[in-house]
């Protein structure tokens, strides 16, 4: 990594160079103080940066430089599914017949897009066992806030406005509480059981006439299969709730157990996680949501449909629809990718994903298992998670563990996370990594054990060869500085 | 099957099951409930290789008309706009782009500096105190503003101008919807909010006054008057602003903003088909608390070195639940580097000079269409739109130009029945003075 300080793009600043090519103005000039109100014409020009191309290039390269991508190294950062993203989607996604095309032009002039958001859809309905797709939710968390405004909306149709609890388990994505709260609903959360999964017991104490509906990721966020998944989605069923599937873990399932055969209403799904659409340093993302016949008439507006002649149109004629999410379609530079990965994976390749995901999965945890306590001893699927706990002793943290793990190249996983692990570690390693890469983290993550025995400082005080070391979060907090300003 | 994405190898797959200490991989997912259990492949389209899927997909972007080699003069929210080459080549590079969230800020600090330099050109261009890392585009990040407005003022009523993106009004209202909060329209008078009528509706329930600026016409409205009613109701002053005629216009924050939000799109971002493109959100520090989304802060590293790292993280999801100010997570990181990049390209001077062409070229537009006979009917000051009436449906006047080659304006027919038969034109700098006669030359001939 690229050591030393890099200015900020603002401190490289120097009055009078440009780094823009505009044309010149071939129609007359017009003073703008006699098109524009005094008012309102700006006094004080925004200090933007005045800088070269060069410059900019090498200030981005340099920050790049600082940055860890799945292309620089192993990045089994659970629950997000970091697989490698094919080159090739990138160069597709930037075909001028995709990237050049406006979104309010006349639908004849843009049936391509069109086709290929249908066949899209087609082919998530079937990878989810769902009647119907919308392709609109930007990610997965705007995919979770469409779904349960659905399921709302569908309650109030059946004169059942009351259902305003959504079932959370505790183990579940911090999203999902927090979508179901902007939808409009209160939390009810339901326990895991000693084997880390749902609790029978405890979700028919809490379901009941005002149960909108059970969140519910399926394997749950600890890499485990709800194995009795038939059973809650009858419990929840039989009270007239409705059941989500948080489609972040579908990397585990595909091609072995679809949501809808499992007994879900609705499923959004992570096309940046499962279907390899980069997750750009934090997005954009693509989170389209799939749902069963009885929830069709709820779907956002516009409905993408295909039409006798073949032609495909956007249907706005939807009068139970929840609505717009979204200005336009959805994210579809990212349903562009995930299409050229699905279509480059083919069925078998999909089958073949999911079996080497989960497949790693076990196999590192089996490495591992000797060195750090497995709370939950089973087959995972496609991640697992460790506890810290035994290291804690020893007065080494997980949040040790994973800075040390930046010394030896590598992106941490998860931690902390789910919350009934105390000291979490939660392992995604994902099908693009060889066995040599899991082999090597392995290995780093035993000597890491080991150093916690006998060299507890080293990790202690990691990372020791970043180009910063542990940084002052409280401070952060304590006193905000989110923007520059000019000395 | 043997797939380039799969490095997996038989000899592999032996010795990981040995370790495993299972006989298959099937195995491994005896724990599925045969009732429940898929069996066999997916019925989807067999795989294609690279050649193959490049040429497949081609085919279907061929059938599309892109506005590189079609004349646009198609705005409403979206635009084609001088995108420079440079923030290809840096959103491109894979320390960017495969990277998830910073949560790492050690070796995360590329991307962590790269939004703090975004949150600070945006708060200069909006003339606010601060911004976040983002939000998913302009119509949720105008939802979001209204949901904070509602929250922070414990009322539960938004007025929202018709003069602003349709689209965006019903994302608001969707929104809306799910926090039991009233959205009322404020009508429009002469292709602007109709200030009497607000006067009307603001009442002490009212949470937030929304405005866009330049406003969905084109149209540059008084809208410090507008704050000033908004703030004597103790409301909240939201402003939807497109982020480009910033360079030009006073900012919102001087003119009474509470929080100003938009989409960078203008910046470098594509078209493409409406998504994804960048929402900005920018407000008081008085509201630093309640803002949705990723924050990143400034501080120090054990050594006293400047680092960044997310912060203010008590707000989000994944430390609050469900009382966290938002669900939102993931939001378009790589899309405001893609503007920071155009936005430092354009620098002080480019932004000024690429906002003032827009000003220019529209204002050129306008002249040539009144003298060729039609009417402009709103005659305000406007940034790079404007409003044209025409004789005849608007898809019809389209249809003819799209055999020239050039895409007409946006029907406002289709939002606006008032408005039927009115086409609203985007000028942006792109457009020569040349596109601009022909454009004004054939609507007038198929308008007679």
């Amino acid at each position: 990594m690229h050591n030393g300080n890099q200015p900020l793009i603002f401190e490289l600043s120097k009055e009078g160079r440009i780094g823009y090519s505009l044309p010149e103005l071939d129609v007359p000039e017009v003073e703008l103080s006699e098109l524009i109100p005094e008012e309102y014409l700006r006094k004080e020009p925004a200090e933007l940066p005045e800088v070269s191309e060069l410059d900019i290039m090498r200030h981005y390269t340099a920050l790049s430089r600082r940055n860890h991508g799945v292309d620089s190294g192993f990045y089994p950062l659970g629950s997000c599914t970091m697989k490698y993203n094919p080159k090739i989607n990138e160069e597709v996604a930037r075909f001028s017949g995709f990237a050049n095309i406006h979104p309010l032009q006349d639908e004849s002039t843009v049936q391509g897009a069109m086709e290929l958001m249908y066949e899209l859809q087609t082919a998530l309905k079937e990878i989810t066992g769902m009647d119907e797709v919308t392709l609109q939710p930007a990610a997965g968390a705007h995919g979770e806030w469409t779904a349960l405004m659905m399921i709302r909306a569908y309650h109030e149709a059946n004169g059942e406005g009351h259902r305003n609890k959504v079932i959370v388990p505790d183990s579940a994505h911090g999203t999902n509480p927090a979508s179901a709260a902007v939808a409009g609903f209160e939390i009810v959360t339901v326990k895991s059981d000693e084997n880390g999964l749902v609790d029978l017991e405890d979700l028919r104490r809490v379901v009941g006439n005002d149960t909108a509906a059970l969140m519910l990721t399926n394997p749950n966020t600890l890499g485990l299969f709800e194995e009795h998944i038939v059973e809650i989605a009858e419990i929840v069923h039989s009270v007239g709730g409705k059941v989500y599937y948080d489609g972040a873990n579908l990397n585990a399932v595909m091609s072995k157990a679809r949501p809808g055969d499992m007994g879900f209403d609705c499923v959004h799904l992570n096309l940046h996680k499962t279907f390899t659409g980069p997750h750009g340093g934090g997005g954009p993302g693509s989170g389209p949501v799939g749902v069963k016949k009885d929830l069709i008439p709820f779907l956002p507006k516009p409905v993408l449909v295909k039409k006798e002649d073949g032609t495909f149109h956007f249907d706005y004629d939807r009068p139970q629809s929840i609505g717009r999410v979204k200005p336009f379609y959805g994210n579809f530079g990212i349903n562009v990718r995930a299409y050229a990965y699905i279509r480059s994976m083919g069925p078998e390749g999909l089958k073949l994903v999911t079996e080497y995901a989960v497949l790693n999965a076990n196999y590192m945890m089996r490495r591992l298992a000797p060195y750090y306590d497995l709370p939950y001893d089973r087959h995972c699927k496609h991640e697992f998670v460790l506890s810290g706990r035994r290291q804690k002793k020893l007065g080494v943290r997980t949040l040790d563990i994973a800075k040390r793990l930046l010394d030896f190249g590598y992106h941490p996983p998860t931690i902390y996370f789910p919350l009934i692990v105390e000291e979490g570690m939660m392992i995604e390693p994902t099908e693009t990594e060889s066995k040599e890469t899991l082999d090597a983290f392995c290995d780093a993550l035993i000597q890491i054990a080991k150093e916690a025995e006998e060299n507890p400082s080293i990790v202690q005080e990691a990372p020791h060869t970043t180009v910063v070391s542990r940084l002052d979060e409280t401070l952060a907090a304590r006193r905000p500085v989110l923007r520059y300003q000019k000395q | 099957m043997k797939h380039r994405y799969l490095p997996m190898t038989e000899q592999d797959k032996k010795e990981m099951l040995e370790t495993i200490g299972v006989e298959s991989i099937d195995d491994l997912f005896a724990d599925i409930p045969e009732k429940v259990r898929f069996k066999g492949l997916y019925n989807i389209k067999e795989a294609v290789s690279e050649s193959e899927l490049l040429k497949e997909l081609q085919e279907l972007a061929d059938k599309n008309t892109n506005t590189e080699k079609a004349v646009s003069f198609l705005g409403a929210g979206v635009y084609n706009h001088y995108k420079p080459a440079i923030v290809d080549h840096v959103i491109s590079r894979s320390e960017f782009y495969t990277a998830y969230t910073p949560y790492q800020p050690e070796i995360s600090q590329g991307e962590l500096q790269a939004i703090f330099e975004f949150q600070t050109m945006i708060a200069e261009l909006t003339g606010l105190d601060l911004a976040n890392s983002s939000m998913y585009d302009g119509g949720t990040a105008l939802a979001e503003a209204g949901m904070l407005a509602a929250g922070s003022t414990r009322r539960k009523k938004l007025l929202i101008s018709e003069a602003i993106h349709p689209e965006y009004r019903e994302v608001v209202k969707t929104y809306a919807y799910g926090q039991s909060i009233e959205v009322v329209d404020i009508p429009i008078k002469d292709g602007v909010t109709d200030i009497e009528a607000l006067q009307g509706l603001i009442d002490e329930q009212t949470a937030a006054v929304m405005v866009q600026y330049p406003n969905f016409f084109g149209q540059i409205e008084d809208i410090k008057k507008i704050g000033e009613l908004a703030h004597e109701a103790k409301g909240l002053f939201i402003v939807s602003a497109n982020p480009l005629a910033l360079g030009i216009l006073t900012p919102p924050g001087k003119l009474g903003a509470d929080i100003t939000v938009g989409d960078v799109q203008p910046f470098g971002i594509p078209e493409s088909f409406g998504g994804p493109h960048c929402g900005y959100f920018a407000t008081t520090s008085k509201l630093m608390r309640k803002v949705p989304g990723r924050l990143v802060g400034q501080t120090v590293d054990q050594d006293g070195r400047r680092g960044f790292v997310l912060t203010l993280q008590a707000r989000e999801q994944h430390i609050r639940r469900e009382k966290a100010t938002s669900n939102i997570c993931s939001n378009q990181a790589l899309l405001a580097l893609a503007a920071s990049v155009a936005m430092t390209a354009l620098g002080k001077r480019g932004i000024q000079e690429m906002a003032k062409q827009n000003i220019i070229k529209t204002r050129y537009a306008k002249n040539a269409f009144e003298k060729a006979g039609f009417t402009v009917p709103f005659q305000g000051a406007h940034f790079n739109e404007i409003v044209v009436k025409v004789n005849k449906p608007v898809s019809e006047i389209n249809q003819k130009l799209l055999e020239k080659g050039i895409i007409g304006g946006y029907d406002l027919g289709r939002d606006y029945p008032q408005l039927e038969n009115h086409v609203l034109i985007a000028v942006t700098e792109l457009r020569t003075k040349e596109e601009i006669d022909q454009l004004v030359q054939e609507m007038g001939a198929y308008n007679a």
